[in-house]
Order: C-alpha cells, then structure tokens, then sequence
C-alpha cells in the first residue's frame, strides 16, 4: 500500500488554479516530483493534502481518508507542509520558529532543534535573530526545518527553489536529499526547476492544465528530451 | 511641587486601569485582528458578577477572582459563539458584530440588574500614607501594583509557556500556525478569555472609584483606547505605558488647565487619539510587518 493515494481530486483555488480530478500515489520512502508550468494545478495539489483548500474526492494517507480534516489535525498525522511563501512567523526568533514547529511533540524537542542546528548551521548562528532578519535562503532553511521538526512521515514542499540563487538551491535539495533518506522521510516536492529536481527524485508526475499529462521514473522523464520540451519547457 | 506629585500618582493609577483594559484590547487585536469595541462592556458585565457575589455574602478577594475565572470563561464561549462565525469577514462586519455585543451586554446587565448605580467596595480600603510629605492613598498604590503584575504574569505567559507561543504564532500567521498543528480556534479563545479575564479585574478595579452602573465603563473604554492607540494597537507594553501617558495628562490637565476642568477631561484622549493617528499611526511602539522576498 502506498503512504498517500490521491483519487479523483477536484479543486478550485485563486483564479484559474482549478484540479480536473487528478489521481497519483506516492510510495514510501520515496521523493516524488510534481511537475508543470506556472497554473498547473501544483500548488493547489499540496494545499488540498495539507488541508488548506476546499476539494472534492479522495485523499488517503496510510489508509486513512484524510480529505476534508482541517489542517491542524492532518498535520498531527505527521504530514507536513512548506507552504509556498514559506510561512515563517516573521517576528518571531530562529528558535521560536522552530519551537513552534514542534509543538505538537511531548519529547525530544530540544534534540531535534540542536539537529537542525546541524543540518543547517547558518541557523544555529542565528537563532536569537528575528526570522524576518534572515536572507531569503535562510528562511527557506527555516521553513523546511520549522516541518521537520513535526519528525513528519510525508513532507510536502512547495517550490523551495523559488528566489533563491542556484548555487544556494543545489545545496539546499543535496541536504533535503539525505535527511529524506536517512530518516526515511516521504517527500512530495512541487517544482518549476524540472531539471534540478529529477536529479534528486524518484518519480514525477507531469501536471498540465490540472490534469496528469504523464508520469514515470526521474530518469526516465530526465532522459525524454521530447517530454522535457514539449511539458516542461526545457 | 508636593500638589503636582499628588496629581501625577493619582494618574499613574488612573492610568493603570486604561492600561489594563487596554490591554485587553490589544490582547483581542493581536490575536484575531479585531477592535473589540465591547470591552468596556464585557468588564461592566463581569463586575456586576463580582457584585453579585458580594451580595451572596462572597468575601471581595474571592469574589474578584471568582469573578475572572468566570469572565475567561465567558470570553471563550463569547468568542466560539459570536465571533467565529464571522471570523475574517471584512473589518465593517467586524465592528457591526461587537457593536452587537456591546449593545447585548449593556441590555443584559440592565435587565438582570437593573439600571441604577451601585457601591462597589474597595479592595484597598480608604486610608492613604504619608511618603515624604505626599499623601498617597492605598488604592492608587494597589491599582498600580495590581497593574504591573498582570503586565508580568501576561509577559510570562507569551514568552515562556508553549500555549503563550502559540498564540503569538497564531496572531501573526494563522495558516502557517495550522501547518505546525495548532488549534488555532481554540487558540482565539483563550486570547478572548484572557481578554475577558483582564477586564474584569480592570472593572473590579476602578468600580469603586465611580460607582457602578451599566454604563460606568464607557468613559473608561475611550481612555483606553486612546491608550492603545498611542502605546500601538499591537504592542501589550504600549498599552499600558500608553495607559500611564493618557491618565497622568488626564489628571495634570484636568487640574491645572483651567478651561478644561473636570467636565472637559474626555477631550484630552480624544485630542490625543486624533494626533497619534495624524503623526504616528503605528504608535509609540506598534510595530509594521516588514516582509522579506
């Protein structure tokens, strides 16, 4: 059984973000890719998982029909969220961010902030700072550390590339990269970057106009110059 | 010298009580992005529960408390009930519905307890003391006292539990504060509870100093909310040192300017209100989200 199995999905966010009844599983300990032009339905996908948009059909998360919980509770199940934007509590420090971000955990909060310090150093040197302080890159190492701190089962990220330098992009999906595998984290990750992602990913789902045009192995769909052109503008 | 010292305590603790309340205020702002214009009335209504109390023999220490376990009670039912509903309706809609409430509590009061004014003992008693050459009285002491307390125990409370950091989390990213798993409606009640809370003690307060009727906090409520506005509507210290300003020119004008008096006091929040939204309206310590891309 996969840990998310989406059926039949409608959606309507914003103007023009509309989901046509889109269908996709993604499997344990696996990095699955949501790919497609600006439009496509991406974001609208991980808000209707996490809750955050009002939608039609199945959401299943390790057997379960989360699909119309609200979105605190779905982020209780261990499913986290790095909304587009980033969502960092701007006034709040580095350390209350990511206090914040476990505070549905009893135990172990400390030592998993000090893991975050680890993974991302530049935190640990700023932890007193006002999160509204940080660089664009910092913030986006805050967001992804603030879900992780959640210790979640699934992980959806939405564009962490979007405004940062590609040097600073590289890095940051080299580091997502080997905390998904040594935590045996799932991670569900929308991109604009086709290229960048499919290096680090296993699956991608091909997203046009609110429907799944295609789907296959990264490397495959890496490899598929004609499917790159004509779905991904690259 | 010793008349003008005399003048600014008594402030001070004037003062404290528009801080209090708008404190409150600013508690209710913060967290769900409304001015709730029926503090002054939700105070009124919790005081006259801790009146009530009095008369069912309550001793007035424990009818006060009794009285603000009771007020975080109903501020949390008030907010689950009235304000949910209409939870990030456009501001207009906002105003209209705790212009509702005001309207409901004062009818409220009125009918269970009527209308007239009531006597409502001091928790300090009447005597006053002699420092250096300046009588001071026990009461404006224990308002202040009382006052700075709540400013430390609040403080305590947001910057140092998990529930007080949520609710920051909550007042400045509702959406994000859900991602991390926050009960944010749970979270918006307990703000109005303590809000609630708060006032009541503000009202417990000052009811001795001006009787208590239905309608005895309304000058309070506009003091206050100058207070807030000058401290910064989203500053919980601004409140209070803003309730501090207000009360203490309130006093010194009101003794010392001669056409003001005591009938034209009301003018001095309103004058101050108008010239902090002209220059600065932010406030003294209102902040502005700064955004970063």
């Amino acid at each position: 059984m996969s840990l998310l199995e989406v059926d039949e999905l409608r959606a309507t966010y914003g103007q023009g973000h509309v989901l046509h009844g889109i269908s996709f599983a993604v499997e344990e300990g696996q990095i699955v890719s949501i790919l497609g032009p600006n439009g496509a339905g991406k974001t609208t996908t991980l808000r209707a998982i996490s809750g955050t948009v009002e939608c039609s059909g199945r959401i299943v998360l390790d057997g379960q029909d989360i699909r119309g919980w609200g979105a605190d509770k779905i982020a209780r199940q261990r499913l986290a969220h790095v909304p587009e934007g980033r969502g960092t509590f701007t006034e709040l420090t580095v350390e209350e961010n990511l206090l914040v971000g476990g505070y549905t955990r009893r135990n172990g909060v400390r030592e998993d902030i000090a893991r975050c310090y680890q993974w991302f150093p530049r935190l640990g040197e700023r932890r007193t700072q006002h999160a509204g302080s940080l660089s664009g890159g910092e913030q986006q190492m805050l967001a992804v550390s603030r879900a992780l701190m959640l210790r979640p089962r699934l992980l959806l990220l939405d564009e962490p590339s979007l405004g940062l330098a590609p040097i600073l992009t590289r890095e940051l999906f080299g580091i997502l990269e080997r905390i998904a595998r040594d935590e045996g984290i799932t991670v569900l990750i929308v991109e604009q970057n086709a290229n960048l992602v499919l290096k680090f990913a296993d699956y991608a789902y091909v997203l046009e106009s609110g429907r799944i045009a295609l789907d296959g192995d990264a490397d495959e769909i890496q490899a598929d110059e004609a499917v790159k052109r004509s779905y991904l503008g690259v | 010298m010793k008349e003008f010292v005399q003048v600014t305590v008594d402030g001070i603790a004037a003062g404290s009580i528009y801080g209090v309340v708008a404190l409150a205020l600013v508690l209710i702002y913060r967290t769900t992005g409304i001015v709730n214009f029926a503090q002054g009335e939700m105070a009124m209504f919790s005081t006259f529960v801790a009146w009530g109390l009095l008369q069912a023999d309550v001793p007035l220490g424990l009818a006060i408390l009794g009285t603000v376990v009771l007020s975080f009670a109903g501020g949390m039912v008030i907010e689950r009930v009235i304000i949910r509903p209409v939870e990030g309706s456009d501001p207009l809609a906002l105003v209209i519905v705790t212009l509702g409430l005001l309207i409901l509590l004062n009818s409220g009061a009125g009918w269970i307890w009527g209308f007239n004014n009531r006597a409502f003992p001091g928790l300090f008693g009447d005597e006053s003391v002699d420092i250096i050459g300046v009588r001071i009285s026990w009461e404006s002491i224990g308002i202040t006292a009382m006052t700075l307390a709540v400013v430390a125990l609040l403080y305590l409370f947001t910057t140092r539990t998990k529930l007080g950091l949520a609710m920051r989390a909550v007042s400045m990213n509702p959406a994000s504060s859900q991602l991390a798993g926050i009960r944010v409606g749970r979270t918006l009640m307990i703000g109005w509870g303590l809000a609630a809370a708060v006032g009541a003690l503000a009202g417990t307060l000052v009811a001795p100093s001006l009787f208590l009727d239905v309608t005895f906090m309304g000058a309070v409520l506009i003091y206050s909310f100058a207070a807030a506005t000058l401290g910064g509507f989203d500053s919980p210290h601004g409140a209070v040192i803003g309730g501090w300003i207000i009360g203490v020119t309130e006093q010194l004008a009101g003794h010392y300017v001669d056409f003001i008096g005591s009938d034209l006091k009301i003018l001095v929040p309103l004058g101050i209100i108008i010239a902090v939204l002209m220059v600065r309206p932010s406030g003294l310590f209102g902040s502005r989200e700064v955004a970063r891309v």
